[in-house]
């Protein structure tokens, strides 16, 4: 107890990324992309970087929404599916343009996230089984709406402008639009009263409902939240790779899970970061893309299966690393 | 939250416990699902052409078993209050090696020994990893979910690397007898997920172990109070679930005399779950529910059966599956509050 003023004055230094423990991340991300500048060629050329943020922003998306969920002691499982739904239905209507394509895969993950806060806060299911169902269903309608088939992109539309273009030679206007989405979020947690509800939920829900506070919007906000950043990525995966795909976005939500615990959020709610989630979604990503760099040098070969060995052995080290910093606050409370 | 479907398992019978209406308020549930199982039957009797011939039974047995062997094995670890989501990556891995075993220089020499390593290894490998999801989830405290989450990623990656990623396809009757073998005209793996199903609801009722496994659900930091060694109970949990995913592996690649290590087990986390739900286990822990599993596989494979007779579409049956659980978990949320 007698460390908590200085505990407290070292996260209100450290509040923009996150704070506290979650500097670890950063330092993490920062130490594993200059390794990457070391050691290999191309790693920082803007094909590489332009590639690596397309790539991940879907992810960075989708994990920002499985934040904000967790924050709240809940969970979402239907996101991978979501997503694929979303692309299908992007895709079949990507002739009409992006106008209408865009707002549509968005619209398809809030009616997905509708349907979890309506079974959650409604029906009072517990979200692993809630979501799970929604998963099943999202999965299966889409394969239902895409017959089985990847559905392919109008290429004569603006759709896949959203997906493939760039700012520069690095800057994909998909990372553009996830970080603004991560701004959004940011800026809902950190400075209004649904942000705090959020947190507070977390903590306890029943205390924060006894004090008053709208609880029941806040987790109807987690869900739609989630619900829609999966639909824009769903979006993103048709636009940026030309198709509409019903059985991508497998494991897509377990990997939004261990980028979210990467970043330091423990799955019990009441506490989190955005920007540590981020940096976290990037990590993840970075150890792929290092992986094919390592494997381009020819020194060691290791097949596409390494990759997710490593990647869970990955998750085992930051799982050991925060059981070792979360004790002690553990075991204060 | 440690009672008991009275046919299925016991409650602690501690002090102030009033057993007698619990018990049939769940009973009450057990009867539900038989009810809708035989509705559901009657309904094929009506709609599905040659639904009562032998063979549809045998495809139906041979189907559920491998999900029913893998749920029983889910119930334990959601009667703890966890889950388990590493059990269809293990199947894979076990899968992966049972054909490297027989089908090596060494096992092709020895049929005989060949043959019982290439059972043996996998599964205690399986229960590794149990023992693995159990240590993390009691000796460092980490969330069932993320404990598992590491085998989940990982452990379909290592079976890949086992076997490079190829499909093994084998010859070997002896192996493949434990997924197309015939034991009084029904598949063998329906018997021995009958045979566990009768072990385990055994296990649950009558030794000691079924009784801290409740009471570790139920009320975890008064289990430990009243000295139940909660740490060995949650890793003999996790390994036992782990165990029973390995055989749901071998069986898997039996019944296909070919082993993909990308395919087996692939969602089998999720089927699990919904069988276990079905049958009345609780994510909150505190129930084991074992007949109810195996009758909560038994309705979901049918139903899926049902549809599938009847031309509804594969993909469709996706839908129906999520409207089962969201059914059968609001049921007994329901019945949790009141």
């Amino acid at each position: 107890m007698t460390a908590q003023p200085l505990d407290l004055n070292l996260r209100r230094y450290m509040r923009p990324l996150g704070g506290g423990t979650h500097l670890t991340v950063w330092v993490a991300l920062a130490l594993l992309i200059l390794f990457g500048a070391w050691r290999y060629d191309n790693f920082l050329s803007a094909y590489n970087i332009s590639s690596f943020l397309q790539y991940n922003s879907m992810f960075v998306l989708i994990s920002v929404g499985m934040c904000l969920v967790i924050m709240t002691g809940g969970i979402d499982l239907s996101v991978g599916a979501v997503a694929a739904l979303s692309s299908v239905v992007a895709a079949l209507l990507s002739a009409r343009g992006l106008v209408v394509a865009l707002p549509a895969g968005v619209l398809t993950g809030l009616v997905a996230g509708a349907i979890n806060a309506g079974l959650i806060v409604g029906l009072r299911l517990p979200p692993f089984m809630a979501t799970l169902a929604t998963m099943l269903a999202a999965r299966g309608t889409s394969l239902v709406v895409s017959d089985r088939q990847a559905v392919s992109v109008d290429w004569t539309s603006d759709f896949t402008g959203l997906g493939m273009n760039k700012i520069g030679p690095i800057l994909p206007w998909t990372i553009v639009v996830a970080a603004a989405v991560v701004l959004v979020a940011w800026y809902i947690l950190e400075r209004t009263s649904l942000g705090r509800t959020v947190l507070a939920v977390g903590g306890n829900a029943e205390a924060a409902h006894l004090m008053g506070l709208k609880t029941s919007r806040a987790l109807v906000f987690v869900y739609l939240f989630s619900g829609a950043c999966a639909g824009l990525a769903g979006v993103f995966l048709a636009s940026g790779y030309g198709a509409g795909q019903p059985l991508e976005g497998q494991g897509w939500e377990l990997a939004a899970i261990a980028s979210v615990v990467v970043g330091g959020t423990l799955l019990t709610g009441g506490m989190g970061s955005v920007p540590a989630t981020v940096a976290g979604a990037l990590l993840f990503g970075l150890v792929f893309n290092l992986l094919n760099f390592e494997n381009g040098l020819g020194v060691i070969s290791l097949s596409a299966y390494w990759q997710s060995v490593i990647r869970g052995a990955f998750l085992l080290i930051v799982i050991l690393l925060q059981v070792r910093l979360a004790r002690p606050a553990a075991s204060k409370a | 939250m440690s009672q008991q479907n009275s046919l299925t398992g016991r409650g602690l019978g501690g002090v102030g416990e009033a057993p007698a209406p619990r018990r049939s308020r769940l009973n009450r549930r057990f009867l539900g699902l038989v009810a809708a199982l035989a509705a559901l039957i009657l309904l094929n009797v009506v709609l599905t052409p040659n639904f009562l011939a032998i063979q549809t039974l045998a495809v139906n047995v041979s189907q559920v078993a491998t999900v029913a062997i893998v749920a029983l094995g889910m119930t334990l670890v959601i009667a703890t209050g966890g889950v388990d989501l590493s059990v269809g990556a293990v199947m894979a891995v076990a899968g992966a090696l049972a054909p490297l075993i027989f089908g090596s220089a060494w096992g092709q020499a020895n049929p005989g020994l060949g043959l019982a390593a290439a059972i043996v290894a996998p599964l205690l490998v399986a229960m590794c990893c149990g023992l693995f999801n159990g240590s993390l989830v009691s000796f460092l405290g980490v969330q069932p979910i993320i404990a598992t989450l590491i085998l989940f990623i990982s452990g379909r990656g290592v079976a890949q690397v086992l076997t490079n990623g190829n499909l093994q396809t084998f010859s070997n009757p002896s192996f493949t007898w434990l997924g197309t073998g015939r034991v009084l005209g029904l598949p063998v793996q329906g018997w021995i997920a009958l045979g566990l199903t009768v072990i385990v609801a055994l296990v649950v009722r009558k030794t000691i172990y079924g009784r801290y496994l409740l009471s570790v659900g139920g009320n975890e930091r008064a289990a430990a109070l009243a000295g139940t060694p909660v740490a060995r109970v949650k890793i003999a949990t996790y390994a036992i679930a782990s165990t029973f995913a390995g055989l749901a592996g071998l069986i898997d690649v039996a019944i296909n005399s070919a082993s993909d290590a990308a395919r087996v087990g692939n969602l089998m986390e999720l089927d699990a779950i919904a069988a276990a739900v079905v049958g009345g286990a609780a994510l909150s822990g505190g129930r084991a529910p074992i007949l109810g599993t195996l009758l909560g596989a038994v309705f979901i494979q049918l139903v899926g059966y049902t549809l599938i007779a009847n031309g509804v579409p594969d993909e469709a049956t996706f839908i129906v599956t999520a409207a089962i659980i969201v059914i059968a978990v609001y049921l007994q949320d329901s019945r949790r509050r009141t």
